[in-house]
């Protein structure tokens, strides 16, 4: 039955080309917008750690000594309280992190000098994030206690500077120190670039910056501060600092902590020891909001920082009004084309079709409409995302239409063309036939 | 023409009517915000630097193994190779003046701090206003383009410099009129004194500017953007960045005789190819995302309102048909052409006029949820009053073809069977 029915409906569709066209167009542009947005935003608001993102959190503490209490804790930690935490080594995993700038050349390699993303960091930072190596690997704790000169690069910066070959063992030169590269990763861009985002609610939804790529070259913790002193920048600061150019001991935030809680006893028992860590300090006389601290989550951090563009939130909704428009534009068209048809249905009751038979036809023709637009939409969604690609923002290359969208364009057309036929599709099924007989 | 038959009508059409009503009033809804959105980004890329944005370009550049910034000969050093740039720059043939200075409008790198009445004052506090700053010397105001509109200009005696970390006490300061009507709303500014970033030193405004932009695009800068404060500092570090006004057309032969005349000074520099640009560069990429995303909104209201039309085209040409017969009826009992043309006319625009009526509530209804979402303002009326009229011609415009072949239908279909 279903396949005559397919058969009635194309020859029903090629009937009146012109309604036909008009309601596949609608779908598709309806299809095409709000799959192109769905599509980013299905990108922008994943998990960028898919493997373990449930088990890694962000603690922040209050280092503020003025008298007024902030709702929130500081976004980021002030040195010292982020290397007390660190040196505790109480959760399974703890990284610190903080980027930077400088300039960075590679002895026999002939190019210009350039400027330079730097991440300082501690070696727990590839392990937790599942970070993948194409050469070489990260470095050890010992490297991190000796302030070893080694350095993680990039595969972006490997290309750039040797080519892709395997760099490991050679020497590049940060600012004015030579360090040695013990390890280049394989592609790799999480979206969002989590570790590095902070102050997201201040941004008023300009977030795309945290989509752009991960720094070029990874440097331990220690190392990175002795390399590049007076190239960081604080997040910001309570009171101005003293010395700019050593951070350590400035009155600034500047510092973020990442720690790897394996199971939700030891989640509960590391929220304990921060909060004990801010007693402790206060008692020392170091803090005075020794309750103002935080353990979020890696989703929770990012959803406390809004971290979806708000630009990309508003095109969304904006795209899914406009796929209702055209579905309200298809109902509308197919009540009329199914009614047109009354004799028709008339002749198809009379002759003993049940009413659940006639409605199944035409939900079946309304179901190729969506399906015919749904091709349509694919081309459509693939044409918005090129457009996207196009746009100068930070996370245009990481744009694409993986399987999952790919077959949710078609599913959602079909939805939305069964639910706009099942109206149409109630009313000529319930029809009188012998009025429309009578008219015949 | 009595409405009472066009009511009639509808009430048998009632899935039909509601359908295109709601459409419309959807479309209503979604257009004006969006058209309204797309006012904002343009209102926002049109805001005025103050600057005079033609023949002006922007050289950035860095000295590879520069001296240390934080060092007191360091800075020194620093200073002479920046003014040794600057007079090479002073002397091209195609320029008219060269200013140091640390950033531009729209540039969207700032030093941004704040200003009060009161010295040491807390950062945070009421009393502070933020401003962004430009450090530059005395030929600023003329590179720049900017307008004195009170008090002096720099001098070349009133230059200082420093170290790019240093803090240092800034005694004279010019600001834009927009920050002196903050601090000063007597209007008053030029002789008094303010204090920066909670320094315990005063600063006394010189001068007052026309209007000079703050380098931030950004929406954090939306609060302050105009509170520009001029210090006559060149600041000393790795890096420079030199504002050049080239003679009227010259713009390209200048830029392209900024790398050889530098490289010539000292070579031992880093100039790639961002490093020279000219100011319409700096704006075209300040404002990409807003007009990205007033094409996008553009785009989408065009095809909404295509959609919409052809839907209004659609339904109308099936009544059409399926009322032939009772047309042809009404011409044979007299009916004339334009009769039957403006029976489809008024009752669209009854349908529409409904449709509209429930959009102005859902636009309203929509601004209002996107105002507590989103950054955004009440919608203007003119907008929805123009959002109203822009619905009911295209109903009208959708409905004309299909009305007009009704009533080209002969009235002898009154007689044939059906």
């Amino acid at each position: 039955m279903f396949g005559y029915y397919i058969d009635l409906a194309w020859r029903s569709l090629r009937r009146n080309k012109v309604l036909t066209a008009l309601m596949v167009i609608a779908i598709a542009v309806g299809i095409g917008a709000s799959m192109t947005t769905l599509t980013v935003m299905h990108l922008l608001s994943g998990d960028p750690v898919p493997t373990r993102s449930g088990t890694l959190f962000y603690p922040q503490v209050d280092p503020d000594p003025s008298p007024t209490a902030s709702h929130q804790p500081y976004d980021v930690m002030d040195y010292r309280s982020a290397l007390d935490l660190w040196n505790a080594h109480r959760a399974d995993r703890q990284a610190m992190v903080t980027s930077s700038q400088l300039r960075l050349t590679a002895p026999q390699v002939n190019l210009p000098p350039l400027m330079a993303q730097m991440l300082s960091t501690t070696s727990d930072f590839f392990p937790m994030f599942d970070v993948p190596f194409r050469y070489g690997g990260g470095w050890t704790a010992q490297d991190d206690e000796n302030r070893a000169r080694v350095a993680v690069i990039s595969s972006d910066l490997n290309n750039k500077l040797f080519n892709g070959a395997d760099s490991v063992g050679r020497t590049l030169r940060l600012k004015d120190a030579d360090v040695r590269i013990i390890g280049v990763l394989a592609p790799w861009w999480p979206s969002p670039q989590f570790y590095d985002v902070a102050g997201g609610r201040f941004s008023n939804g300009d977030t795309a910056g945290f989509y752009s790529r991960p720094e070029d070259v990874f440097v331990p913790f220690q190392s990175s501060l002795e390399i590049n002193a007076g190239g960081f920048q604080p997040f910001t600061c309570w009171s101005m600092p003293g010395d700019p150019v050593h951070l350590q001991n400035s009155p600034c935030v500047w510092v973020a902590l990442w720690v790897q809680l394996d199971s939700a006893a030891k989640v509960g028992s590391y929220r304990r020891f921060v909060a004990d860590y801010a007693t402790q300090q206060k008692a020392l006389g170091r803090f005075v909001h020794a309750d103002n601290t935080q353990l979020r989550s890696l989703m929770g951090w990012l959803d406390f920082n809004q971290v979806v563009p708000s630009d990309v939130r508003l095109q969304t909704w904006l795209a899914f009004a406009f796929l209702l428009i055209c579905l309200f534009n298809t109902v509308g068209l197919l009540l009329a084309k199914f009614l047109r048809r009354a004799g028709e249905i008339g002749v198809r009751r009379a002759l003993g079709a049940s009413r659940a038979a006639v409605f199944a036809q035409c939900l079946v023709e309304a179901g190729l409409i969506g399906l015919l637009g749904g091709a349509g939409g694919l081309l459509l969604t693939l044409f918005g995302l090129w457009l996207v690609r196009s746009q100068p923002i930070e996370y245009a290359d990481l744009v694409h239409l993986d399987t999952t969208m790919f077959l949710a364009t078609f599913a959602l057309a079909i939805a939305a063309s069964l639910l706009a036929g099942v109206l149409p599709a109630l009313r000529a099924s319930r029809m009188t036939p012998s009025l429309q007989l009578k008219t015949l | 023409m009595k409405l009472h038959p066009i009511l009639a009508a509808l009430r048998k059409h009632k899935a039909g009517t509601v359908l295109i009503a709601l459409q419309i009033a959807l479309t209503l809804a979604i257009v004006c915000n969006a058209v309204f959105i797309i006012g904002q980004r343009i209102d926002r890329v049109n805001r005025i630097t103050g600057l005079d944005e033609s023949n002006l370009f922007l050289v950035s550049q860095q000295w590879v193994g520069a001296p240390n910034a934080d060092s007191a000969d360091g800075v020194e050093k620093l200073d002479t190779m920046q003014r040794e740039d600057l007079a090479a720059l002073r002397q091209l043939p195609d320029v008219a003046s060269v200013a140091p200075i640390n950033s531009l409008p729209l540039l969207n790198s700032s030093w941004t701090g704040s200003v009060s009445h009161k010295p040491g004052a807390q950062l945070s506090g009421k009393d502070n206003t933020r401003t962004a700053y430009y450090f530059t010397d005395e030929q600023m105001l003329s590179t720049l383009g900017v307008r004195l509109v009170a008090g002096r200009a720099f001098n070349a005696g009133d230059v200082q410099h420093q170290g790019f970390r240093d803090q240092r006490d800034r005694p004279i300061a010019i600001i834009t009129r927009q920050l002196a009507d903050k601090l000063f709303p007597k209007g008053d500014a030029v002789g008094k004194v303010m204090y920066t970033d909670g320094s315990n030193a005063p600063t006394t405004i010189i001068g007052v500017v026309a209007r000079l932009q703050i380098p931030s695009t950004s929406s954090q800068g939306n609060d302050f953007a105009w509170y520009s404060t001029l210090i006559p500092t060149r600041l000393d570090a790795n890096f420079a960045r030199y504002a050049v006004r080239t003679k009227p057309g010259r713009l390209d032969a200048a830029m392209r005789a900024v790398a050889p005349t530098l490289y010539k000074v000292n070579p031992m520099r880093v100039l790639d190819d961002d490093s020279v640009k000219p100011f319409s560069d700096i704006r075209a990429r300040a404002y990409r995302a807003d007009v990205g995303m007033a094409i996008l909104m553009g785009v989408i209201c065009l095809i909404l309102l295509c959609v919409t039309a052809a839907g209004i085209v659609g339904l109308t040409s099936f009544w059409v048909g399926q009322r032939h017969r009772q047309i042809g009826v009404r011409r044979a009992l007299g009916a004339r052409k334009v009769d039957i043309l403006h029976y489809f006319q008024i009752e669209n625009l009854l349908i529409v006029g409904v449709g509209v009526a429930i959009g102005v509530l859902l636009a309203l209804g929509l601004n209002l949820w996107l105002m507590s979402h989103y950054e955004m303002t009440r919608i203007p009326l003119p907008y929805v009053l123009t959002g109203v009229l822009a619905m009911l011609a295209i109903g009208q415009a959708a409905v004309f073809v299909p009305a007009r072949r009704a009533s080209n239908v002969p009235p002898v279909v009154a007689t044939r069977a059906a």
